[in-house]
């Protein structure tokens, strides 16, 4: 279920488990910068709040669309095997192959 | 892995209470898939059914099937839901290679469909309403083979091959709120509720719904509190319960399993355990973790979902019976006895017993082939009986039956045949040349050889010692190797006594 999404403080653990999160490794200098940085950036976001009232619905699109929706047909742009694997490093019987990852299913 | 101890089940359940929670995912059966227009059938060559959407490939956006979305609203009210005027997608971010652009699109706090209820009836009359929380739309992950150690290609690595066929294939996923109170009931309610909502998208004409290829997948959460106590304890989700028989086990043993841990001072950790269905045990898997921290976020790329009143009500209008109803009109336009039906029930069996019915078999025919014959079968070989054979094959087979052209023995043989996939049971008796002898000439034929090995048989009939047929009779059968009706061949010995 959705966690509450007040902006919280950006401390160097914060951006230590979100780089681990996002698989980047950093450095501690660059800890230290990222910390100051995506405060300011965290800041700068939270001036909205200062005019957004809880009447005000958020936005996830700036353009007031609904309902964009494509007929179940398949489409002429169906890929051959081949053309799929084409960008593959490594490919075998038809497959991508990856470094096993074992037990994280999501 | 050492084997955990049990706790006795009824011993448990004096002890704790059981709470349960679902997690149902249904594959829709559309034409192509959630975001893109490739191709949504099961079994194509890998890597086949794919756009540049399914590969999260640079540049490609993805697009709504409305086929999906009206879908996703029928099973909505279907369980009881109201459907969300405004509904959106979001990004689930992780790293794993089932998905190519290392997110799943999923729906998170604005879903399609919520708060709902469904009603299940046990075999035992008792009626349990299961809360719903939401059912929302997402997209279904690639299939990994995991390949490895010292027999993989790559020697001495351990690696992984990756399918994206399945990546994209509309799912709706089905979450309950806790259910309380099932008490021993509990591992029914598992079975029945899963049971319920397969013959619910069955009914609606939405998936295959097939659990042994994953159209249906549930994942079991499970938790023990002690009784009196009001806060939940610490519960267990356990993956791939892939069948109805799996469920009900699977609740079972996490109740027995937690209960001993429990009982002797142990903690509960909350993790996802995995179902073995050849051993019938859960196992650990991963604990939670940071990594769960999964980023959701609204998906740019998707606008929102607002069905309007009217479709919701052109929908609603073509909702069938509610699985619960159908039961309790079908057993009594069937006329089974409670026992009768149960034993249909029990099996989660009742849809193929009714499609059975409705292909031309008699109620009784049907319930009789498929809690019989088939389920051993099923039982025997470890799968689902719905696996084995389909409702019209069952009924063609209850017809040739009923036409007098199998006897029950030689039909269970052409069972067999249609179960090994020879073909139709038609193909199966001319394949195997199965069919009863019903020409009188080559019975006669087969009588006559046999009198002339017994020929005082016919003198004891003359006097009046019928029985003695029996032994005419007998060798007749085996002459035809079983496929003959041994009425008509008494009858036709008794015709000859007469001559």
């Amino acid at each position: 279920m959705p966690e509450t999404s007040s902006s919280p403080e950006i401390t160097p653990e914060v951006v230590r488990h979100l780089s681990e999160l996002a698989k980047i490794q950093l450095g501690e200098d660059e800890i230290t910068l990222l910390t100051a940085d995506l405060g300011q950036i965290v800041s700068n976001i939270a001036k909205v709040s200062e005019v957004a009232t809880p009447d005000i619905p958020a936005t996830s699109h700036p353009i007031p669309l609904q309902n964009v929706f494509r007929p179940d047909v398949v489409g002429d742009n169906v890929l051959t095997a081949e053309q799929a694997l084409s960008g593959a490093p490594e490919q075998f019987e038809g497959r991508f192959v990856v470094s096993a990852i074992l037990g994280e299913e999501q | 892995m050492a084997k955990a101890k049990l706790m006795d089940f009824d011993k448990a359940l004096e002890l704790y209470e059981p709470v349960l929670g679902f997690e149902v995912h249904v594959e829709l059966n559309t034409e192509t898939k959630m975001f893109s227009a490739a191709p949504n059938n099961f079994g194509a060559a890998p890597n086949t059914n794919l756009t540049p959407v399914c590969l999260g490939l640079p540049g490609s956006l993805p697009v709504v099937n409305e086929q999906a979305v009206r879908y996703s609203i029928s099973l909505g009210l279907a369980l009881g839901c109201s459907i969300a005027e405004s509904s959106r997608f979001a990004r689930k971010n992780y790293f794993y290679p089932d998905m190519a652009k290392n997110y799943q699109i999923s729906q998170y706090d604005e879903p399609i469909a919520y708060e709902g209820e469904v009603e299940i009836e046990l075999a035992s009359g008792r009626v349990i309403h299961v809360p719903i929380e939401r059912a929302h739309m997402e997209e279904d992950a690639g299939k990994l083979t995991h390949m490895g150690g010292s027999t993989g290609r790559i020697q001495g690595a351990e690696y992984s091959m990756v399918d994206y066929n399945r990546a994209g294939v509309p799912l709706v996923e089905i979450v309950t709120k806790p259910i309380v109170g099932t008490n021993e009931d509990a591992p029914e309610v598992g079975r029945q509720y899963v049971s319920i909502i397969r013959d619910m998208v069955i009914d609606l004409g939405i998936s295959d719904a097939k659990m042994e290829r994953g159209n249906l997948r549930c994942d079991a959460n499970i938790s023990l509190r002690p009784r009196g106590q009001e806060k939940l304890g610490t519960r267990t989700e356990t993956k791939n319960v892939n069948s109805l028989r799996s469920v009900e086990r699977a609740v079972r043993y996490e109740i027995q399993r937690q209960a001993y841990i429990l009982s002797n001072g142990g903690s509960i950790t909350q993790e996802t355990r995995h179902w073995h269905e050849d051993t019938g045990e859960t196992s650990a898997g991963r604990p939670k973790s940071d990594a769960d921290d999964y980023r959701y976020f609204p998906e740019p790329d998707l606008l929102p979902v607002q069905p309007t009143a009217q479709l919701i009500e052109e929908l609603r209008a073509q909702l069938p019976e509610a699985p619960t109803l159908r039961y309790r009109r079908l057993k009594g336009e069937w006329g089974f006895t409670d026992l009768e039906f149960q034993d249909i029930q029990n099996s989660g069996l009742l849809t193929e017993v009714s499609a059975t019915v409705a292909a031309g078999a008699s109620p009784q025919a049907a319930r009789k082939w498929w809690t019989g014959e088939i389920a051993r079968v099923a039982n025997v070989q470890g799968v689902e009986a719905t696996s084995l054979v389909s409702a019209e094959n069952v009924a063609a087979l209850a017809a040739l039956v009923d036409a007098g052209t199998l006897t029950d023995k030689l039909a269970r043989q052409v069972l067999e045949g249609v179960i090994a996939g020879e073909g139709t049971p038609q193909q199966v008796v001319d394949a195997r040349g199965l069919a009863v002898v019903s020409d009188d000439g080559a019975l006669i034929i087969a009588i006559d050889e046999a009198l002339a090995a017994q020929p005082d048989v016919l003198e004891k009939i003359r006097d009046g010692k019928v029985q003695a047929a029996g032994a005419v009779i007998g060798a007749v059968m085996k002459a035809m190797r079983g496929q003959a009706d041994a009425a008509r061949v008494r009858e036709l010995v008794l015709e000859r006594a007469q001559a």
